[in-house]
């Protein structure tokens, strides 16, 4: 499973307040959230992105609130991944219920500028900067996990497992 | 081989003799939680499973306390979504506002006698680490781990490494649990705790009342934590007889401790004597400055309340200092006690009388104006002084808006003066 698209770099600590904020949090369909995805931080954000896009960050992306709908909004909006050196506990859980992509890479995140184009392999976990011709190492998703992310989320998963063994 | 508290908690519940730090486990659940927020996607989830029931009615706790009383119609139909599933389920700790169990989640769940120590407790709701405090393992989940856990009862977790706060000696005058934990927050940062439980220790401990603890605990969250915990000692137990008496003498408890040799990533030793007075200025909790450290902040409105300062000690607290003061001119105070019991209780002692003789709207309960949901909504540029959690961008409102936390006594103060204040200005 591979991705392609340009990059939104953002800091530190993006919260999940900033990724949906609570004021929109009335309520949960998908669509709805990603029209205000990002935009107290990045008010373009929702105009610019396109499917395929990657958000690249700092540490502790998704601290914050348990929302789902912060992954949610992000996955709706198009981004096929986040790369941030680390990831906030429960959006980490969260992001891979929801089947949205993320890798841990502290060396792509400092390697890779706003507006980069990128290629990702979720299979061998490698990072490809289009723009820069470098390429980096993440760890590649265990088995289980791809099928999650392939599988659109925990739910579709279970599902489809269920599925295979009736 | 050696465990920490949360590491016995956890190897308990997964039937297993020993954990370590790293082991993905799955564990039986004593209790499970869902607010206005994050129950209505998880009964999405929970109807696509084709689950016939929840796996305990009385295991499941649903509390609408984030946008009601209902902001409008989408919150309301959230919110009636919400009580159907619970008539539908029967849920029988689903509280309605007004109702002498209802409340802010964290407030009431302890109140109402479903916290006891050495259970493990999920809740779609990152606070839900506040329950650490009675000597539990608690942590904050999304929906959809929500949804599951009301299916099967159990839910998988990855074994965490600890931090060992050694708390030494006593809090000053004056100083709170919240001053501690945003001093804690200020040392480490918002993820110097990043996947790891925090767990207190030390002769500090016995110094910090029950309300303390939950403080500390329910911010665990704001250094990244997975959970906050404390032992189990006698402030524990008295909590338990007066709120939970009957799981109390049926024994349904556990009291677990770390072992004398745990295997802590770390040790930090916390002297209570030197936490000062601390303030987190925008827009991370970690950036914690001791009162008086810093040039004169005119501020538009206080809010005393949440989940992590909405009990009756801060509502005591609160009115001790306004008391005979009124709130500056021009600006808003807003007070929020935590549940109907923290209400009445406010009202017995005749609490409310003082808020509202010191100028303060005294507002029904709800989480509103700390997640910037409603009642209580900033305005580009105004600056609020708040004894909530967090203080992100746009945290209670317009994104141009900033938060400033504190404890109970900075913000009375700070309310009065119409300034970020310390209590000893209060009488100046």
């Amino acid at each position: 499973m591979k991705a392609k698209g340009k990059v939104f770099k953002y800091g530190a600590n993006v919260d999940t307040d900033v990724i949906i904020p609570a004021r929109y949090l009335n309520t949960a369909e998908p669509a709805e959230l990603a029209a205000h995805c990002m935009e107290d931080i990045d008010k373009d954000f929702v105009s610019r992105v396109e499917p395929g896009d990657m958000i690249v960050a700092g540490p502790n992306f998704g601290c914050g609130s348990s929302r789902e709908h912060a992954p949610v909004a992000i996955k709706a909006s198009g981004v096929s991944c986040v790369i941030a050196p680390s990831f906030a506990r429960i959006f980490y859980r969260n992001a891979i219920n929801m089947g949205l992509a993320i890798m841990e890479c502290p060396e792509a995140v400092e390697a890779i500028s706003d507006g980069d184009k990128l290629e990702v392999d979720f299979d061998t976990g490698v990072i490809f900067n289009e723009t820069t011709g470098k390429r980096f190492q993440a760890e590649p998703f265990p088995e289980f996990i791809k099928k999650i992310i392939e599988s659109d989320g925990l739910v579709g998963y279970i599902s489809r497992k269920k599925e295979q063994t009736q | 081989m050696s465990m920490t508290m949360t590491q016995k908690i956890l190897a308990a519940h997964a039937g297993l003799d020993h954990v370590s730090a790293g082991q993905l486990i799955e564990a039986k659940l004593d209790l499970v939680l869902g607010n206005d927020v994050t129950t209505p996607p998880a009964i999405k989830v929970f109807e696509e499973t084709g689950a016939a029931d929840v796996f305990d009615k009385a295991k499941v706790a649903l509390v609408p306390d984030h946008f009601t009383p209902n902001k409008d119609i989408k919150s309301a139909e959230h919110c009636a979504r919400m009580r159907t599933f619970a008539r539908r389920f029967d849920i029988e700790n689903y509280y309605e506002q007004g109702e002498a169990t209802f409340g802010i989640e964290h407030v009431v769940l302890p109140e109402n006698g479903l916290v006891m120590p050495g259970y493990v407790i999920i809740g779609a709701d990152s606070h839900t680490c506040t329950y650490g405090a009675l000597g539990a393992f608690a942590t904050g989940v999304g929906s959809t781990d929500l949804a599951c856990a009301m299916v099967v009862g159990q839910t998988w977790f990855r074994v965490p490494e600890a931090i060992n706060f050694k708390l030494v000696g006593k809090l000053n005058p004056g100083i709170t649990g919240k001053d501690l934990i945003l001093h804690i927050i200020g040392m480490i940062g918002v993820d110097g705790a990043l996947y790891q439980s925090m767990e207190f220790t030390g002769d500090g401990v016995a110094t910090l009342p029950m309300s303390d603890r939950l403080t500390i605990c329910n911010m665990a969250i704001e250094a990244g934590g997975k959970n906050g915990i404390f032992p189990v000692d006698e402030i524990t137990l008295d909590y338990l007889k007066n709120f939970a008496p009957e799981r109390f003498d049926r024994g349904e408890y556990t009291v677990f401790a770390a072992d004398e040799d745990a295997e802590y990533v770390r040790t930090i030793e916390v002297d209570l004597a030197k936490v000062p007075l601390t303030v987190a200025f925008p827009h991370l909790p970690e950036n914690a400055r001791e009162i008086g450290s810093f040039e004169r902040v005119d501020i538009d409105q206080v809010v005393i309340g949440s989940c992590t300062n909405g009990r009756i000690e801060d509502m005591r607290l609160a009115a001790e200092l306004l008391k005979g003061h009124k709130v500056s001119k021009g600006l808003r105070l807003i007070v929020i006690p935590g549940s109907q019991r923290v209400y009445r209780e406010c009202l017995r002692e005749g609490l409310i009388e003082v808020f509202v003789d010191a100028g303060a709207a005294v507002s029904a309960r709800t989480c509103g104006p700390c997640l910037g949901g409603h009642m209580g909504i900033l305005a580009a540029g105004e600056r609020c002084v708040a004894t909530t959690n967090r203080n992100f961008v746009g945290r209670m409102g317009h994104p141009k808006s900033e938060v400033y936390l504190a404890g109970v006594p900075v913000a009375c103060a700070s309310a009065v003066k119409g300034y970020i204040a310390g209590p000893a200005e209060l009488d100046a």
